[in-house]
C-alpha cells in the first residue's frame, strides 16, 4: 500500500442557518448565564457551611458556552459531559432545584443523592451525565450517536470535555470510531487553560485541541467562548453539519474558569493578574454590553433580570434544604435493572444435564 | 437432537436474538469480514450486514466505551472482545461507566450490554494472552458474570444475557469453540444465577466453571476408580451466584473443592470459601481446598506452563486430601 496524501477536511460554514439573536432571545441568554453563575455561588458558600460535600467543581466564568450550546441544540439532541457539569445541566434544562438538591445528596436531586456534583443525569431533557475519569466518556458520546443514528431519531450527541481529557487515550479513540462511521457528534472541548493545576502549556504541546481531530480527517474549529452568540453560531454550525450525516466535528471554545479546579482549590498556580485580565472578557459582562448597546436594554432591566434570577436561586437553595434525605431502605434499588422474564417463546424447555 | 461446536451454538445465540430485536448489534475487531478471530461470528456480516456486524479498528477503550453509550439509548450491543486479556484496556469503561450507570443515574439510563469473548489460557499463549479475568470483574456490583463450559448452556445463558437490561460479561474458551454438544433444535433460554450440577455424586462437591469443567469432570471419572464420588456443580454464572445450589452441594457431601482457573489470591474461589463457612460452617467436615494456577506470571515453554496451570491430577491429589485419603495435607493447589 502506498501512503495517499489526506484530504484535508472542509472548514464548517461562516455562518450557521440559525437566525440572528433578537432581543429577547438574548435576554433569555443572558438570564442562563446568570442563573448558573448564581446558584454555583449559592453552592460555593453551601459547600463553606459544609451542607454540600465530596468534590465540586464549579463553572463559573464559562458560563456563555453552556448556554450558547443549548441555544444551537434542539430537544433530541443528546449532551454527555464531565464533572464540571452544574452549568451543562442547567442550561440543557435540568432545573436548578434538582440540581441544588443533587448537590446536597438529597432525595428529590436530579439523581435522588445517587450520583452527587458529579453525576448529574435527567433523563427527560436528555441530560446524559456527568462522569468522573477524565476523557472516558468521550467514547460514550460516540455511542449515543452511534444509537442515535442507527434509531434514526435526527439527534446529535453533543459531548463537553477539558483541555486535560483531549490527552486520554479514551478520547483519541473516540475520535476515531466517531470520523470511521461518520456519527452524528460534535465534540466540543472547553479550554480553560488548566488541567487541574497545569497549565495548558505545561500539559501539551499543542494549544488548540481542535486540531487533535485533524488526525483523523475531522472537521474542526476553535472559536472564542466568552461571547454566548458566538457560542450559539458556532456550535450550530457543528451541530446542523453532525446532522446532516456527514460525520462528526470536533471544537475548542476558549473559555476560562475563575474558581480553583474544585472547591478545595485556592488555584494559587495562576500568575498574579490573569484571573483580572480574563475577567474583562466576562460572558456576562459581554452579553450586558450588547444587550444595553444594540437592543437599548436600560440597566433597570438588567437589574430586574437579576433580582428574579437571586429569586430562583434562593428558591432552589431552599428546596434543597427542605428536602427529605434518601431513604436507605432503597439502597439497592439501582444496582441492577430487572430484567423482565424471557418471553414464553424463548423459556426453556427442560434444563439438560 | 443436532449437535453443534461451541462457536456455532454462540452464534446461534446470537443470530436468533439479532433476528427478535433491530436494536441488537455485534461489535468488536476482526468481527465481520473475517468472520470472528474464532470464527465465533462466521456468515453473520452476510445475513445482518455491516451496521449490524461491525468491525471495529483495534481500540477496546474506544469500542467498548461506544457500546456502552448506545446502550444508554435504546441499542442492545454485543461486544466482543478477541480475547478478555484485550478487556483489560476497556476495563475502565465496563468498571467505571457500564457497571455504574444505572445506579448513578438512579435508573434513568439502563446499559444493556454484553461484552464477551475468549477467557483464560489455552496453550503457551504464554504471559500476556493467558489472563482469566473472572475474578477482577465478579468483585464489581452493577455486571453480572457468566462462564460457559458446554454448547447447550453457552447457546442458552447468551440468549439470557443479551436480553438481559445489566452488563454482562460473558466468559468463553478459546479451547472450547470446537467442543461439540447437543444443543436442543428448539429455542430455549437459560436464566442467569442458575448453577448446574454436572455430575452426581455423595464424597466430596467440586465447584468450578467454563473450561475446568471438563477438567473437574476428568478428574471426577479417575476418582471414581478411586473409590471417591465426586460430584461436580458447574456455577455457569458467577455473579449472580447461585448461593442454593453452592450450600444444597455442601449439605450433601460435606466436603468441598473449589477449582478456579487464575490466581488464588483475592480471587473468586476464596470468595466462595468465605461465603461457604459463613453460612455453613457447621455442616463442613473439613476445609474447603482450592485448585487454582500456581502463583505466577503464565511462562511459555510447555514444561513450564504444565505447572502452572490446572491439571486432572492436581484435581485428583486435592479431592484425595478433601476426604482424608491422602496423607498431603497442604492446601495443594493454591499458593
Amino acid at each position: 500500500m502506498t501512503a495517499s496524501a489526506p484530504t484535508p477536511p472542509p472548514a464548517l460554514p461562516e455562518r450557521s442557518s440559525l437566525p440572528a439573536v433578537t432581543k429577547e432571545g438574548l435576554l433569555h441568554l443572558y438570564r442562563e448565564m446568570v442563573l448558573i453563575r448564581r446558584v454555583e455561588e449559592l453552592a460555593a458558600k453551601a459547600y463553606t457551611q459544609r451542607k454540600i460535600f465530596g468534590f465540586c467543581h464549579l463553572y463559573i466564568g464559562q458560563e456563555s458556552v453552556a448556554v450558547g450550546a443549548a441555544a444551537a441544540c434542539q430537544p433530541q439532541d443528546h449532551w454527555v459531559t464531565a464533572y464540571r457539569e452544574h452549568g451543562q445541566a442547567m442550561a440543557k434544562g435540568v432545573s436548578p432545584r434538582a440540581v441544588m438538591a443533587e448537590l446536597y445528596g438529597k432525595a428529590t436531586g436530579c439523581t435522588q443523592g445517587l450520583g452527587g456534583s458529579m453525576h448529574l443525569f435527567d433523563s427527560k431533557v436528555n441530560f446524559m451525565g456527568g462522569y468522573g475519569i477524565v476523557g472516558a466518556h468521550v467514547p460514550l458520546a460516540a455511542g449515543v450517536a452511534w444509537g442515535l443514528k442507527q434509531r434514526k431519531t435526527n439527534g446529535v450527541a453533543v459531548c463537553f470535555f477539558g483541555d486535560g481529557a483531549a490527552h486520554q487515550g479514551a478520547f483519541f479513540e473516540a475520535l476515531c470510531l466517531a470520523q470511521l462511521y461518520k456519527l452524528p457528534v460534535v465534540f466540543l472541548c472547553e479550554n480553560n487553560f488548566y488541567a487541574m493545576g497545569t497549565a495548558i502549556d505545561r500539559q501539551s504541546a499543542l494549544i488548540d485541541m481542535s486540531l487533535r481531530g485533524l488526525g483523523v480527517g475531522m472537521v474542526r474549529e476553535q472559536f472564542d467562548g466568552f461571547d454566548v452568540e458566538h457560542v450559539r453560531d458556532r456550535v450550530a454550525a457543528a451541530v446542523e453539519f453532525a446532522r446532516s450525516g456527514q460525520g462528526p466535528v470536533i471544537l475548542e471554545a476558549i473559555t476560562y474558569r475563575y474558581r480553583g479546579h474544585s472547591m478545595s482549590d485556592p488555584a494559587k498556580y495562576r500568575p498574579s493578574g490573569e484571573l483580572e485580565e480574563k475577567k474583562k472578557s466576562d460572558p456576562l459582562a459581554i452579553s450586558e454590553r450588547r444587550l444595553m448597546t444594540d437592543f437599548g436594554v436600560t440597566a433597570d432591566e438588567l437589574e430586574a433580570v437579576r433580582a428574579s434570577v437571586d429569586a430562583e436561586a434562593d428558591d432552589a437553595v431552599k428546596f434543597a434544604e427542605e428536602s427529605p434525605w434518601p431513604d436507605p431502605a432503597h439502597l439497592y434499588d439501582y444496582t441492577y435493572a430487572p430484567t423482565p422474564e424471557p418471553a414464553a417463546a424463548g423459556s426453556a424447555p427442560e434444563e439438560k444435564r | 437432537m443436532p449437535v453443534l461446536q461451541m462457536r456455532e451454538a454462540l452464534r446461534r445465540a446470537m443470530s436468533e436474538e439479532m433476528r427478535r430485536d433491530p436494536n441488537i448489534f455485534l461489535m468488536g475487531e476482526e468481527v465481520a469480514y473475517y468472520d470472528g478471530a474464532y470464527k465465533v461470528s462466521q456468515g453473520m456480516l452476510e445475513e445482518f450486514g455491516p451496521e449490524r456486524v461491525v468491525d471495529t479498528p483495534i481500540s477496546e477503550n474506544g469500542f467498548a466505551g461506544l457500546g456502552v453509550g448506545a446502550a444508554m439509548v435504546g441499542m442492545r450491543p454485543i461486544i466482543e472482545f478477541m480475547t478478555f486479556n484485550f478487556s483489560l484496556v476497556a476495563y475502565d469503561q465496563v468498571i467505571n461507566s457500564a457497571a455504574r450507570i444505572y445506579q448513578m443515574s438512579a435508573g434513568q439510563y439502563k446499559c444493556p450490554i454484553v461484552f464477551r469473548g475468549a477467557n483464560g489460557a489455552a496453550e503457551n499463549l504464554a504471559s500476556q494472552h493467558s489472563t482469566s479475568v473472572e475474578s477482577i470483574y465478579a468483585h464489581f456490583p452493577g455486571v453480572k458474570v457468566v462462564s460457559v463450559a458446554t454448547p447447550y448452556d453457552a447457546c442458552g445463558l447468551l440468549k439470557s444475557a443479551i436480553r438481559d437490561d445489566n452488563p454482562v460479561i460473558f466468559l468463553e474458551s478459546e479451547m472450547l469453540y470446537g467442543l461439540k454438544g447437543e444443543v436442543p433444535a428448539e429455542e430455549y433460554t437459560i436464566p442467569l444465577g442458575k448453577a448446574d450440577l454436572k455430575r452426581d455424586g455423595t464424597d466430596v462437591t467440586i465447584i468450578t466453571w467454563g473450561k475446568q469443567v471438563h477438567t473437574c469432570l476428568t478428574a471426577a471419572a479417575t476418582l471414581e476408580k478411586d473409590g471417591v464420588s465426586a460430584q461436580v456443580l458447574d456455577l455457569r454464572s458467577i455473579r449472580p451466584l447461585d448461593h442454593e445450589a453452592v450450600f444444597a452441594a455442601v449439605a450433601k457431601t460435606h466436603r468441598v473443592v473449589i477449582v478456579q482457573e487464575g490466581f488464588a489470591f483475592a480471587g473468586m474461589a476464596a470468595e466462595l470459601a468465605a461465603r461457604i463457612q459463613e453460612t455453613c460452617f457447621d455442616l463442613l467436615d473439613g476445609p474447603v481446598r482450592r485448585v487454582t494456577n500456581r502463583d505466577v506470571p503464565m511462562p511459555y515453554s510447555p514444561v513450564l506452563e504444565k505447572q502452572v496451570i490446572i491439571t486432572p491430577e492436581r484435581i485428583v491429589e486435592t479431592v484425595l486430601q478433601a476426604v482424608g485419603r491422602s496423607p498431603n495435607t497442604t492446601n495443594g493447589g493454591a499458593r
